[in-house]
């Protein structure tokens, strides 16, 4: 049986919809519909907002802000937003990309939410009806938040300058497949060639996307070498709890993620 | 559930109904309007079977409710061909044999036809990566990417 959609001009009464439980939002409909395609009776109605900011995109002064429904498709057209293209294009098939929105991929749980994996790397902030927050602290509460805070409206990062930002998703099946594990690196380097700074997403490695905290501060105070990044190898796979799917076991993605990380660091 | 009504272009026609809230569109296009073109497969936005356009885009129809697509200007396989002649992506993959169940072709060519109305002279790769969400469990992929380059050689051809 069809589950009733309810349609609103503004995104806080379409949160307001969403209290009391069992609806849920949808945003492009390839999480949500597929869900309820698959016969999960959780979810009891679908509530959206036809706002005109959720589909926007802004960059203003070095900084991009990102409507919780912009597609993945818009994202790859988008210029000032090229660093972040290949991995926008490396979500799903031409179809899924024209709905996949951004809002959507940061709720997917691993093997999806690649985007979302280069959004920690961003250290992007997670706009709602009601405040804002990092979205460390938003993919640690996910399930929940939107409870206290309404519905996600946007993402903000800044946009990364030329080669500052890392991207790798590994595969079976290309050009579309789904990830045998995600890497996001922003590696930030002094004018020695130091690195200063470093954040580092990983997908696949839990239920969600996760910080390699014990890599990010080996990495600090090293150059991009084949010595200088061994320490960060070592610890990439510290604290992950690799998913076990048909696409590969955890085993198996425990064992190949230093070696990916490592010809992304070298790339 | 009280139905509400929905009305878009439909290959052309204008199309109104009564439906049920939350349908999706394969479900409307298919059991509503008639048009069985569209095939439902995974029901999970995987195999690309139930691929339409809309507005200009591909789009799954098993994961897009028929009200969200109210106004709107949707083309399936099932009106591409004018009469008894087919379209020319139609015709390129009965020449070069590249169907076999049949299943995933109208996804396909729907794929193709967004890539050639975007870019009539697409390299392989283009094609490849325009298909990359269409699964053919047949796995006649070859065939279906020699087809395409085959209506792009003729549209070079025609461009002359």
């Amino acid at each position: 049986m069809a589950l009733e959609l309810q349609t609103f001009s503004s995104s806080a009464e379409a949160s307001a919809a969403l209290r009391g439980g069992g609806k849920s939002y949808l945003g492009g409909g390839s999480l949500v519909v597929r869900a309820v395609n698959e016969g999960d009776v959780r979810i009891t109605g679908y509530v959206r907002s036809t706002d005109k900011a959720l589909t926007s995109i802004a960059t203003d002064g070095g900084r991009a802000r990102l409507g919780a429904s912009v597609t993945m498709a818009q994202v790859v057209g988008c210029e000032a937003l090229s660093e972040l293209a290949p991995a926008a294009k490396l979500i799903g098939g031409p179809a899924v990309r024209n709905v996949a929105t951004v809002g959507g991929n940061l709720f997917a749980r691993s093997p999806f939410g690649d985007f979302t994996v280069a959004l920690l790397a961003l250290g992007a902030t997670v706009h709602f009806t009601d405040g804002e927050m990092d979205i460390d602290a938003f993919l640690a509460a996910r399930e929940t938040v939107t409870d206290e805070r309404g519905i996600v409206v946007a993402v903000s990062f800044d946009i990364p300058p030329s080669g500052r930002f890392r991207f790798l998703k590994i595969s079976r099946v290309k050009p579309k497949g789904v990830a045998v594990l995600t890497i996001a690196a922003a590696i930030g380097t002094d004018a020695k060639g130091t690195i200063s700074e470093a954040r580092i997403a990983l997908g696949c490695m839990s239920d969600r996307p996760i910080r390699a905290e014990a890599a990010e501060k080996a990495l600090v105070g090293s150059e991009l070498s084949e010595s200088g990044i061994a320490g960060a190898v070592d610890v990439i796979g510290e604290g992950t709890a690799p998913i076990t799917d048909p696409i590969a076991s955890s085993w198996y993605r425990a064992e190949v993620l230093p070696v990916h990380f490592r010809r992304l660091m070298l790339d | 559930m009280a139905r509400i009504p929905v009305q878009f272009t439909l290959n052309g026609q204008e199309k109104a109904e009564f439906i049920e809230s939350g349908a999706t569109l394969l479900n409307v296009l298919r059991d509503r309007m008639g048009d069985t073109s569209p095939k439902g497969g995974c029901q999970q936005g995987t195999c690309g079977a139930c691929s339409v356009i809309i507005d200009g885009e591909l789009r799954l129809s098993c994961l897009t409710l028929a009200e969200t697509c109210e106004g709107a200007t949707i083309e399936t396989a099932g009106g591409l061909a004018n009469g008894s002649e087919l379209h020319p992506i139609q015709q390129a993959i009965v020449d070069g044999f590249a169907t076999q169940c049949g299943f995933c072709a109208p996804g396909m060519v729907m794929a193709i036809k967004v890539l050639l109305d975007a870019k009539p002279a697409p390299s392989r790769e283009d094609v490849v990566e325009a298909i990359s969400g269409n699964v053919c469990r047949c796995t006649g992929y070859e065939p279906i990417i020699q087809a395409v380059l085959s209506v792009s050689r003729s549209n070079s051809q025609q461009a002359v």
